[in-house]
């Protein structure tokens, strides 16, 4: 251990020897800094943008839905069974509750109703919007319909007494009531009293049907039936409770519903599924591609730096041709003249990676800190998604690998050249 | 302590091999003052090289302190270099960055000497080359007899069994030589081995061990 300081105090000193030396080519390594710092900067941005990206995709499809698959009716286009094609198949209730008895791998399953154009009132202010029937209460977290604190998420109990309750979308409380406190709060859909129980929280959404689910006002499938009496389901949305298992699924609901409704379970068009979980995961490998590619990019940047450096080195080398002989005379081993150059490269390397590090985390933190109004949701999405660097320790530790070795590869071959050279002949170096 | 039996030497240029040394055969004992003399080219300095393990003869057994050079590897001859050796140079050698002292605290940087003993190393044999007012200065602001004493010092500061000096005074003017030449000889007489080369004629003054290389052979 001590022998360990003792090297280390010895390396130190003679670090201290090549900083004095290396001012005379100041200039040099100034720009050589400048050009790793460039480098580091440019791989860190990179990455973390790239990474930000990618987490702001995948949050902007959470937002459609969390692990779902939507399920339409169709029409069939095979005969089955002497019946023609071209019946349509519809979704009912009853569906749902059968999909779910049948395939264990649902974890939850609803089914949606939708209505266009209703009237909100809500004093003398009236919005034109949507509202939507839901029949489970599992349909919170498959479509990620969060309540701000303070409300609430329909309830088993609204949906079994048909309670006139409702659920809104932050956009259409803002439009219809202002900044109040909703909850509690009576308003008016044609006309009918509902009370609202729970606005939604801000989303990031990246894909809908009908509209954005700021929008929309949501209330238990009963109350929604028995007002606009209607049996017919728009869509069902279910959950699988393993992501790898989507595929299979589907196959088990065209299988269950096919022998319930009579089409064949090849037949592609008696039933339509928006299948968002593989969405998710074509979207997570196209952005690991890409940041892989970001990454590579900012790597290429790091290394023709450090040929820069590498090529500094070199120079030092031969100029310190003599330094070098006179070391070697008074008995400095190979191995410290290589150590010393490759110590030398590494210190212009971690000097330049630490401020190009630092400008990078600068930047981001600036970035990270301009605020997003979330509210104009189409036209900040571009901002939202890009403007969303994460700094994160895979980064730092990606970029810091990456110096680390530029650094030594660009210091070992000087070091090598250092280290082979011939005490007599560098004594007569001139 | 330096036996050095039929060495030769030969240069190998590519196209014309030179025989620096032709089978030269010198022993020297502890406490000498050896002067070596002889015309420009004579192989004066490859011997010299020789001696200090900074090269191998080509054939020919050299033993120092009964070690045959022959089997060491690069990093044993360094560390003889550092403990057993110590060179002193015409151009004087020294590190333009480095201090005085810096200069001569580097062999026992290299020897993994601590820093306590170092300090009072460095101090201790500066001020026997009377340089204790000069530790800070650096190179290019000695005289060329000041930096001798610089080198002088480094040379010895690791105690080495033996000096070697390629004419230490060939660079100096004749007053700053003659001093360079009385800080050798007080060296010798304090019981330091010493080889030099010199050109001086006033060699003879100085010790009557003297060896005349001719052709690379002694004459
Ligand atoms: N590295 C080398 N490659 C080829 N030939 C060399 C080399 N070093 C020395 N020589 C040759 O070897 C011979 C002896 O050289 P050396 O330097 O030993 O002479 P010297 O006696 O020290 O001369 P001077 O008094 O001028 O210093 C010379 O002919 C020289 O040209
Ligand atoms: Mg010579």
């Amino acid at each position: 251990m001590a022998k360990k300081i003792n090297e280390f105090m010895k390396n130190l000193l003679l670090v201290r020897l090549f900083v004095r030396e290396l001012r005379k080519e100041r200039r040099k390594i100034i720009l050589t800094i400048a050009g790793i710092a460039w480098g580091t900067l440019t791989i860190i941005l990179l990455l973390s943008f790239g990474q930000g990206l990618a987490t702001q995709m995948l949050r902007g499809q959470k937002g459609l839905g969390n692990n779902i698959v939507i399920l339409y009716g169709g029409q069939t286009s095979m005969e089955y069974r002497g019946l023609p094609q071209g019946r349509p198949v519809f979704l009912y209730q009853e569906d749902c509750d059968l999909l779910k008895k049948s395939i264990p791998e649902i974890d939850r399953i609803a089914g949606e109703y939708d209505a266009w154009g209703i009237t909100y009132k809500y004093g003398d202010k009236v919005v034109n919007d949507r509202a939507r029937g839901v029949s489970s209460i599992g349909y919170e977290d498959m479509r990620s319909h969060f309540p701000q604190p303070g409300g609430r998420f329909i309830n088993e109990i609204d949906i079994k007494l048909r309670r006139r309750v409702i659920f809104i979308g932050w956009d259409l409380k803002k439009n219809l009531m202002g900044n109040i406190d909703a909850i509690g709060k009576t308003i008016f859909l044609n006309d009918i009293p509902f009370t609202v129980i729970g606005v939604m929280q801000k989303k990031m959404q990246m894909g809908m049907y009908g509209g954005p689910d700021g929008n929309v006002g949501v209330m238990p499938a009963s109350t929604y039936k028995g007002i606009f009496s209607r049996n017919r389901l728009n869509r069902i949305i279910y959950q699988v409770n393993d992501v790898d298992k989507s595929e299979f699924v589907n196959q088990q609901v065209q299988r269950v519903l096919g022998r319930k409704k009579q089409f064949h379970k090849d037949d592609n068009n008696a039933l339509h599924y928006w299948d968002v979980i593989k969405n998710s995961k074509q979207t997570a490998i196209a952005f690991t591609g890409i940041t892989i590619f970001l990454g590579v990019i900012g790597a290429m940047t790091l290394i023709i730096a450090s040929v820069g450096v590498a090529n500094i080195m070199f120079v030092t080398v031969r100029k310190r041709t003599k330094e070098i002989g006179i070391k070697r005379a008074i008995g400095a081993k190979k191995s410290l003249i290589k150590t010393q150059f490759i110590i030398e490269a590494l210190l212009i390397d971690l000097l330049g990676g630490f401020i190009g590090g630092a400008t990078a985390y600068g930047i981001i933190k600036a970035v990270q800190s301009i605020p997003q109004e979330s509210a104009d949701f189409g036209k900040n999405m571009a901002m939202q998604i890009l403007a969303n660097p994460e700094f994160s320790w895979t980064v730092a530790i990606s970029t810091g690998t990456i110096l680390g070795l530029v650094g030594l590869m660009s210091g070992f071959f000087p070091a090598r050249k250092a280290a082979a050279i011939d005490p007599i002949k560098a004594l007569h170096y001139e | 302590m330096i036996k050095m039996d039929n060495i030769r030497k030969v240069y190998n240029t590519g196209k014309i091999e030179v025989e620096a040394l032709r089978g030269l055969d010198l022993h020297i004992k502890k406490g000498e003052f050896i002067t070596v003399i002889g015309p420009s080219g004579s192989g004066k300095s490859t011997l010299m090289n020789i001696m200090g393990c900074l090269d191998k003869p080509t054939t020919g057994e050299y033993r120092l302190n009964g070690k045959s050079i022959k089997q060491l590897n690069d990093n044993e001859l360094s560390e003889l270099r550092n403990h057993e050796i110590g060179f002193v140079f015409q151009n004087f050698n020294l590190l333009p960055y480095a201090s005085a002292y810096e200069n001569v605290e580097m062999p026992l940087l290299f020897a993994g000497v601590g820093g306590k003993m170092r300090k009072r190393k460095v101090e201790y044999i500066l001020n026997k080359v009377g340089l204790s007012d000069r530790m800070d200065h650096r190179p290019n602001e000695l005289s060329g007899g000041q930096k001798q004493r610089v080198a002088i010092a480094r040379a010895l500061v690791n105690d080495p069994n033996i000096i070697l000096a390629d004419e230490p005074t060939g660079n100096l003017d004749s007053h700053s030589g003659k001093e360079i030449m009385e800080l050798f000889v007080n060296l010798w007489k304090e019981g330091n081995t010493i080889v030099m080369i010199t050109h001086d004629p006033r060699a003879k003054d100085y010790t009557d061990n003297l060896v005349n290389i001719t052709d690379g052979c002694i004459v």
